[in-house]
């Protein structure tokens, strides 16, 4: 490039290139790999925990839950939506933000979509798991068979399966179409037959054709967006499968909002925390800059009061419509059995997010952290709440009882997080691209283009 | 499609530039010159250079139009048929409720559109193709420095060999080759 040191752009080439050498370096000169190998290694004993508690509970029954009549959902449904929700960030980022151009979300769409799709593959496995008869969750499906019968599709659970299943689908997609480019450079640089091979085969012989460059940005901008109205109808659902039951505290109109804002609110504080984490472990400083940690912080803190609308919503609706029931719920949120969970939610959501106001604090990454972190679980904490605190005490008195997760729900949820959440993640950063090289790449040539046309 | 099959002996001739400004410069002289065969190999998308060689297809969209419209009407009809094929008859309410059906019908539509547009986009561009004439081209591939390639097929009806060449170094190309089908004709 020696001769081409005059020539319009080649700064932003080196530039460029040097984008590249650093995305690529990571999957294929894998640096901290002690460091690596050693999460890999504790993520493996949570898979196995996860295993061991699936293994239990087929054998025994959802019978090894705390599970109670009242209360028959619990943990497994509590996390279903814990998880989906986080999933919702990836999309977020990654599809509204192409369709705004907004250049930032280069940085991040890459992983954020991964973790998106690692987070609804965990969704789907809670109601499968939370089915009891395991064995026949394909009934959900709609297949013609010898016994002429079809599932209830007025029921917000075959609703469920479609949104859910739509959602995988989609995102996988969209995540793939958007990886092949990367892979293409992946395969030109792989040195070893094996990933010459592998590379190869998953980036489908792309050779960057401008013909294929125009139909792949009209499907890939067109399926963006798609995905955003999609994610709002898969949380609005959710919020369905609690509006459509008739319990005190789950038949408030905001719920629908309530939810989608709340899921994007868990998914931008994880989002957050992988960007973190990523920037430090990869010293990616010069990509997953000061200003993304900045915009996300905004992020956080927007989705944040917006969701804390919700609640102020929640507690208006039950004090206006004056139901007995509702008012009932409302004060076993603040004073019952579960009242740990409500005001844990309160807290841990919106109590740190505050410090977020300040710049220095949004911009400085273990603050964004723990503020992520804290909201991860505040928001667990809240779907915790909305489940048991309405469900433990109904209309009637008959039906009132208790609710306390087992040893073996716990374990399944912690095996989740460690085996089935974080373990392929670590497979994704190790064997592909975390962050979207060429789109950066791209947005660095269109600004140039702009800048020039001034 | 454009590219040349097997039975043309010569690929094209394939050019190298050194920045992507160039290479959009390129491409619009070369349709001004008349070649019309043409296509690019770049790292990344360019808006300028899909102007510059005036491609206008739109079937992708059309396509997840038409994959959207299907999947919604399979959604919605699948739960009418359901619903009489297997009544479930609760409390005197209509076996077919549109209210009811819209979130699959919604789903069912998205998933009919995404699937078309990314899979029809695969088809159209003769996707998944491990093997290809431009692979065996010295210089071409993804690298960490980016490298802008101009290609005119052998079957443009104004091609020809040692012009070609020559015009394309006119242009700027830092480096020109010609390509041979590596396939055998059948």
């Amino acid at each position: 490039m020696s001769e081409a040191v005059d020539h319009p752009g080649s700064q932003r080439r080196a530039e460029g290139s040097r984008v590249t050498r650093q995305i690529m370096r990571i999957p294929t000169r894998y640096p901290g790999k002690w460091v690596w190998d050693l999460c890999f290694l504790i993520c493996l004993c949570f898979l196995v925990l996860f295993l061991v508690s699936v293994v239990i509970l087929f054998r025994n029954g959802v019978g090894v839950w705390g599970n109670t009549i009242p209360v028959n959902w619990g943990l497994a449904i509590s996390n279903y939506i814990f998880f989906v929700g986080i999933g919702h960030a990836g999309t977020l980022i990654s599809a509204m933000l192409l369709l705004l151009n907004e250049h930032w979300r280069n940085a991040l769409n890459r992983f954020a979509e991964a973790m998106t799709l690692v987070a609804v593959i965990c969704a789907g496995l809670y109601p499968i798991l939370h089915l009891g008869r395991f064995w026949r969750f394909y009934w959900m499906a709609p297949y013609p068979n010898t016994m002429d019968l079809w599932p209830q599709f007025k029921s917000p659970l075959t609703w469920d399966f479609f949104a859910v299943l739509t959602y995988l689908i989609v995102s996988f997609l969209f995540w793939y179409i958007g990886l092949v480019p990367d892979l293409a450079t992946m395969r030109d640089r792989a040195k070893k037959r094996g990933g010459q091979v592998f590379y190869g085969v998953l980036a489908l012989g792309w050779r960057g054709s401008a013909r294929h460059w125009a139909r792949w940005n009209q499907s890939y901008r067109i399926t963006a967006a798609i995905a955003v109205p999609l994610v709002v109808s898969v949380h609005s659902e959710i919020s369905l499968l609690f509006a459509a039951g008739p319990i005190p505290g789950w038949t408030s109109t905001v719920f629908p909002p309530y939810f989608v804002l709340g899921a994007a609110f868990s998914g931008f504080a994880v989002v957050s925390m992988i960007a973190v984490v990523l920037r430090f472990a990869f010293r990616l400083e010069e990509i997953v800059t000061d200003r993304h940690l900045d915009l996300l912080g905004q992020l956080l803190l927007a989705c944040g009061m917006m969701t804390a609308f919700g609640y102020v919503a929640e507690i208006f609706d039950a004090l206006y419509a004056g139901e007995k029931q509702d008012l009932q719920t409302l004060f076993d949120r603040f004073t019952g059995e579960n009242a740990w969970s409500y005001w844990g939610a309160v807290i841990l959501n919106f109590l740190p997010l505050q410090l977020l106001w300040w710049k220095r604090m949004r911009i400085f990454p273990v603050t964004l952290f723990l503020i992520g972190l804290s909201v991860t679980v505040g928001m667990w904490l809240e779907r915790y709440m909305l489940l048991v605190t309405t469900l433990y005490r109904d209309y009637l008195v008959s039906s009132y009882g208790s609710y306390a997760p087992s040893f073996w729900e716990w374990s399944l949820f912690i095996g989740m997080i460690g085996g089935v959440f974080l373990l392929p993640f670590l497979l994704f950063i190790r064997f592909f691209p975390a962050i979207s090289a060429f789109e950066i790449k791209e947005s660095q040539f269109e600004d140039q283009g702009e800048r020039q046309g001034d | 499609m454009i590219e040349p099959g097997a039975h043309i002996e010569t690929f094209g001739v394939l050019a190298e530039f050194a920045s992507g400004e160039d290479l959009i410069e390129a491409a619009k002289t070369a349709r001004k010159e008349g070649y019309r065969s043409l296509d690019a190999y770049t790292p990344f998308p360019m808006l300028g250079l899909t102007e510059a060689l005036e491609l206008n297809d739109n079937r992708v969209p059309w396509l997840t139009l038409g994959g959207g419209i299907v999947g919604a009407a399979a959604g919605y009809l699948m739960q009418v048929y359901t619903n009489h094929a297997y009544p479930i008859p609760v409390g005197n309410r209509p076996l077919v409720a549109p209210q009811a059906f819209m979130l699959i019908t919604f789903e069912m539509m998205v998933l009919g559109a995404v699937l078309a547009g990314i899979l029809g986009m695969l088809l159209l561009n003769r996707l998944p193709r491990l093997h290809h004439p431009v692979f065996e081209a010295e210089r071409f591939g993804f690298h960490a420095e980016d490298r802008f390639f101009l290609v005119v097929f052998g079957n443009d009806a104004r091609f020809h060999e040692e012009e070609t060449s020559g015009f394309m170094k006119t242009l700027g190309a830092t480096k020109v080759e010609t390509l041979r089908n590596t396939e055998e004709p059948e």
